[in-house]
């Protein structure tokens, strides 16, 4: 272990808005990509249901 | 358009590798790298983020802002990647008129849009420490910017047509034209006079401390494992959406969601 502290690990040397702004909005973009595919995929297969179950094509 | 098509089918018959290009055939097979890929994304990240935050000592002259490399360089080497595999697909889609290269072009978007919005936010933050400022107009800045508004406008292009294979074949033209501004991303420090540090790590050769480069490139492959998982996911919604009604779809009951 490298840090004195957890407390000291969070502090970042004084750097922690810069450090976990950045992971933190890395995180943030994955996980919206994320809800987005799973909403995407959703929408697909049950445009796909309608469509076989509807008969229209 | 059909009789294309069949020609194109029998001109390429018999290579097995064009199996492949069958978006039914490929359906199964991008849900099997999907699944590896999320496992390999998982393991390096977590390897990565250890070295990089557990391992890794304080640099000498930044501290422990110099951290957020270990996500800032492998964003931005996946939104050059990422946009040169489009550029690749979209080249194979006006070449050949197969239908999966656009989809897996269509599937690459907006997923390196997001790498370079990341490299942008995360060189933002890095820059305000340690340049004094969160942005300037310097050549490597104002480039991948502009590699960003590549992909909005790929994305906004090809989902303007009503008619998919015309924004197909449009926004592959962006995605194409636009091309010539990666080698100008990479190449920028060594070109202009810029704010942004040279290269650290060329092939063949770098001036970073082992510890922290194995991080670096660990964090890399976990963002390239993280990128072919979740392009290959939206490509199989893709097949969903525009296999639609093909007999191989069935019902649509026999899809894994």
């Amino acid at each position: 272990m490298i840090w004195e502290s957890w407390s000291a690990f969070w502090s970042m040397g004084g750097r922690g808005f810069f450090v976990w702004g950045s992971y933190g909005a890395l995180a943030i973009a994955v996980v919206a990509e994320l809800i987005v595919l799973r909403s995407a995929r959703k929408r697909a297969l049950e445009e796909s249901h309608e469509r076989s179950d509807g008969g229209s094509l | 358009m059909a009789r294309t098509e069949q020609q194109s089918n029998d001109r390429f018959a018999g290579r097995w590798f064009w199996r492949f290009a069958s978006p039914a055939q490929f359906y199964p097979v991008a849900g099997m790298i999907e699944k590896i890929c999320w496992g390999l994304a998982l393991v390096l990240a977590a390897v990565g983020l250890y070295i990089g935050f557990f391992r890794a000592p304080t640099d000498a002259t930044q501290g422990e802002v110099y951290r957020v490399i270990y996500i800032h360089v492998p964003a931005a080497w996946m939104a050059m990647i990422v946009y040169l595999a489009m550029a690749f697909w979209c080249a194979i889609g006006l070449a050949f008129g197969t239908r999966l290269s656009f989809m897996m072009s269509h599937a690459l978007a907006p997923t390196g849009a997001i790498m370079a919005a990341v490299a942008l936010w995360t060189g933002a933050l890095w820059g305000r420490p340690t340049w004094g400022t969160y942005w300037v107009w310097d050549a490597r800045l104002t480039s991948t910017l502009i590699l960003l508004f590549l992909y909005i406008g790929y994305i906004a292009l090809a989902a303007a047509f009503d008619d998919k294979k015309k924004g197909d074949r449009a926004s592959a033209l962006i995605a194409l034209v636009g091309a010539v501004n990666v080698p100008i991303i990479y190449f920028s420090v060594q070109w202009w006079n810029t704010l942004h540090q040279g290269a650290s790590v060329r092939p063949g050769s770098s001036s970073m401390a082992t510890v922290m480069l194995t991080a670096m490139m660990i964090m890399t492959f976990a963002f390239w494992a993280y990128c072919v998982a979740v392009a290959m996911n939206r490509v199989r919604t893709q097949i969903i959406e525009r296999e639609r009604g093909a007999q191989w779809l069935g019902s649509g009951k026999g899809i894994k969601p």
